[in-house]
């Protein structure tokens, strides 16, 4: 019999249907992935299960029975426990005073709940530091914490939204021995992800959503990567090296002997020098922290120069991100909620952001909110961002749709050298090749690209040169036949140093 | 000498509401709501007081009988904040003050036929003292060594992980200001009935005000906001005591308290208090918000 059981789950937002008769079950002792594109319905189906929306149809069963979920302590009580998305912790707490949160004992809670920790905690192989402060931990250690509250409140079924969108690939693997563990110990999972190698490596059974619908259901000996990407997707979809030969120009941006602190004051960077020539795309590789930030900082006129000289198109770079712009550098950046948008702003205004205050979207002191909205509405169009309207805040759009806003504003005024940071990061398939399919065409223009990324595959599908970042010195670059994934792993990790 | 001791006397006895207060609305800051009302649920509650301890004819079982009324009202008149800011969502700021505006001139309004009018029994000051010293004591138990206060913190600080644990964030959130309204009354009746035993408009002086700042200051710890609450008393009794002997205009004194409040802030931002601040301080919780 199946543990739990979703029948004809319908929810509707404004605007969206976002679950559409959505039927599942999960059996004890199974590995069920979810998979769907961003804006697909997976978070929405899983807070139905949490408790967190109620459902405007539909029923769930709990061993057969009907159970009514209407918060996340009715989920709790139910056995259901949730890793989310993004981590909900205290973090100013330590990790006891985080999972003795509303079960510890009366008296001294967090002191008490250390010792059971620890037993669940090694029990199923999740190393974690009961006194440490959480916002020491890494995203790995936050997840095991949130997995460890989940269990010490005795679910039998775990949901983990995305969980391996935060992690290394070393972390996600260690994810996934936990994971076996659990299943192992009769736990369900349910594993959401639009990852597919991981989705093949751990799932028994995989249920794709598209446009809240379940489209497909298949059990891991029918499932293969080009199998579920075009269930997802609605169409086949290519795996192959996106680059084709390229038009390589002049020498664009020059960078010698550069040096930078970082805004803990330590030395990031360590004298990187190369050139990047336009037409050519050049990856960044490198562990998180190891200068990428300030490389780009510096490259985009947010960062000031400790030593060293950066020449743009034979003149050196301004300091100050405006006249970069104005310059023609464009910044795609790493945390496109907080630094690539205004999240409570409008996709229109968001769009207008970088040329609000000249014509023709304003004229003297004037703002000509109708040229902004026809100006959207063509960029909207082009770059296919999904939103409502164009009134609507970018902070209710999906990742996927930010970054294409981002990439609309950003590259409308045919910029010579694009900076795009972690580009893709928590992106779908299909929002994934839209944004390489826009870096790539803009090369065939003329532009530079310089690609900062910790996904090797995206490293080695589009760039025609890749360095190493490593504690702030630049290995290479390299051209990219001459390197392989396991070599820029040994480089990464200063095993080839 | 002996002016010393004075002096610290009188530092104890303005200390003494300053934390009673502080107390209060550290309590609800910690859960999250800043309740900018503090100055006028005192004086609403040193109203209630006095009228129920002048009313009673002012026995000693009439005295506790006038805190607890105090205490009361001020968790009422806390409560309406509660509804704003935390059921319709206000800005807290803007409640906050509307609320001591409405406090002060409601207390002076209602407190016309008692001014003037003595209490005959002053009760002494030290039972009240102590008594706040022990409660910030108490709270400082509470808040790291107990459940409740794990609780209560983690609101402050996330109340999206509470609530995703099934905790009640809105009825936490509740208790605390309603807690910390019933504290600013008692400041107030102590005040009315015990510090000056009668009743002026306008008697709260900016202490409401100083006691909201002083939370800043010791960096919402209130184990701190003992020493703090005795060092602004000592402050306050100086400011008093220059008002009788110089030449200087005594409007200049009436704004004194104001001039400790910027102090105060001033004080904590050289220290680099704000950092303290509970995470989701002033926030109103929507559950599902991104
Ligand atoms: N709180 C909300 N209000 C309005 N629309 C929402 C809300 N949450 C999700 N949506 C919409 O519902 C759809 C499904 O979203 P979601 O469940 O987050 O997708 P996924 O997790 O698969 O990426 C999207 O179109 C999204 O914009
Ligand atoms: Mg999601």
């Amino acid at each position: 019999m199946p543990l739990l059981q979703l029948k004809h789950i319908t929810k509707r937002f404004p605007g969206v249907l976002a679950n559409d008769r959505v039927s599942l079950e999960v059996f004890p002792g199974e590995v069920l992935a979810l998979l769907g594109e961003n804006g697909a319905g997976k978070s929405t189906l899983v807070s139905i299960l949490y408790g967190l929306y109620r459902p405007d149809e539909g029923e769930i069963l709990l061993e057969g029975q009907p159970v009514r979920i209407a918060s996340p302590g009715d989920a709790l009580k139910a056995g259901i426990g949730l890793v989310p998305q993004h981590p909900t912790l205290v973090s100013r707490h330590t990790v006891a005073e985080n999972l003795a949160l509303g079960i510890g004992t009366p008296l001294l809670p967090a002191q008490r709940i250390a010792p059971l920790i620890e037993r669940v905690a090694q029990g199923f192989g999740l190393q974690i530091d009961p006194k440490a402060p959480v916002y020491t931990l890494s995203p790995g250690e936050k997840q095991r914490v949130e997995i460890v509250r989940a269990l010490l409140r005795g679910a039998r079924v775990l949901i983990l939204d995305e969980p391996t969108s935060v992690l290394t690939p070393q972390e996600a693997e260690a994810l996934f021995r936990v994971m076996r563990e659990l299943r192992a110990a009769g736990k369900s999972l349910i594993f959401i992800s639009h990852k597919l190698e991981e989705v093949l490596a751990i799932a028994d059974r995989c249920v794709v959503l598209r446009r809240g619908q379940v489209v497909g259901h298949l059990p891991r000996a029918e499932a293969s990567q080009a199998r579920l990407a075009e269930l997802m997707v609605g169409r086949s979809v290519s795996f192959a090296r996106k680059r084709g030969a390229p038009r390589i120009g002049e020498v664009l941006l020059q960078v010698r002997d550069l040096s930078a602190r970082s805004s803990r004051d330590l030395l990031a960077l360590k004298g990187v020098s190369f050139e990047l020539r336009s037409g050519e795309v050049l990856g960044i590789a490198g562990v998180a922290g190891n200068g990428q930030s300030e490389l780009v900082e510096v490259l985009s006129g947010l960062r000031t120069i400790e030593q060293g000289t950066v020449q743009l198109a034979g003149a050196p770079l301004p300091s100050d991100p405006a006249r970069v712009f104005a310059r023609g550098v464009a910044h795609i950046p790493e945390d496109r909620i907080r630094m690539g948008t205004v999240p409570s702003m409008s996709v229109a205004e968001n769009l207008a952001l970088r040329s609000f205050d000249r014509p023709p979207l304003s004229r003297g002191f004037v703002l000509r909110p109708a040229a902004w909205l026809a100006q959207a509405q063509a960029q909207v169009q082009a770059y296919a961002v999904a939103t409502p309207s164009l009134h609507t805040p970018t902070r209710l759009l999906s990742g996927g749709n930010i970054q294409k806003v981002i990439l609309a504003r950003e590259l409308a005024g045919r910029p010579r050298l694009i900076l795009a940071v972690h580009p893709t990061y928590g992106l779908d398939i299909g929002a994934t090749e839209q944004v390489h399919r826009v870096l790539l065409e803009k090369t065939d223009q003329g532009a530079a690209v310089l690609l900062v990324s910790e996904d090797l595959e995206e490293l080695l599908s589009l760039s025609d040169r890749i360095g190493v970042l490593y504690q702030g010195r630049l290995l290479g670059p390299y051209p990219v036949e001459a390197v392989s994934r396991e070599r820029l792993g040994l480089l990464m990790t200063g095993g080839l140093a | 000498m002996e002016e010393v001791l004075n002096a610290l006397a009188r530092a104890l006895s303005f200390g003494t509401p300053l934390l009673m207060a502080c107390l209060g609305a550290l309590l609800n800051e910690r859960a999250g709501v800043v309740n900018l009302g503090v100055e006028g649920m005192m004086a609403l509650g040193a109203l209630a007081g006095f009228a129920v301890a002048f009313g009673s004819g002012v026995g000693d079982g009439s005295l506790w009988l006038a805190v607890l009324a105090a205490m009361l009202v001020g968790a009422l008149a806390a409560l309406v904040h509660a509804f704003v800011t935390i059921t319709l969502q206000a800005n807290q700021f803007v409640a906050g003050l509307s609320l001591t505006m409405l406090g002060l001139g409601a207390a002076g309004l209602l407190g016309k036929r008692f001014e003037g009018q003595p209490l005959f029994n002053q009760p002494p000051e030290w039972p009240f003292t102590l008594g706040a010293i022990a409660l910030a004591l108490l709270l400082g138990f509470i808040l790291y060594g107990t459940r409740l206060g794990l609780t209560l913190r983690s609101v402050g600080e996330n109340p999206a992980a509470a609530d995703l644990l099934g905790l009640d964030v809105v009825g936490v959130r509740y208790a605390a200001v309603a807690a910390g309204g019933a504290l600013a009354g008692l400041a107030g009746a102590y005040l009315s009935l015990v510090y000056r035993p009668s009743w002026t408009d306008g008697m709260t002086a900016g202490l409401g005000w100083i006691a909201v700042a002083l939370v800043i200051f010791v960096g919402w710890s209130p184990l701190r906001a003992i020493f703090g609450a005795v060092f602004f008393g000592l402050l306050y009794y100086l400011q008093f005591r220059l008002q009788g002997q110089s030449a200087i205009p005594s409007e200049v004194f009436a704004s004194l308290p104001y001039l400790l409040v910027i102090l105060v802030l001033a004080l904590s931002g050289l220290r680099g208090q704000q950092g303290n601040a509970p995470e989701a301080l002033g926030k109103p919780y929507r559950r599902g918000e991104r």
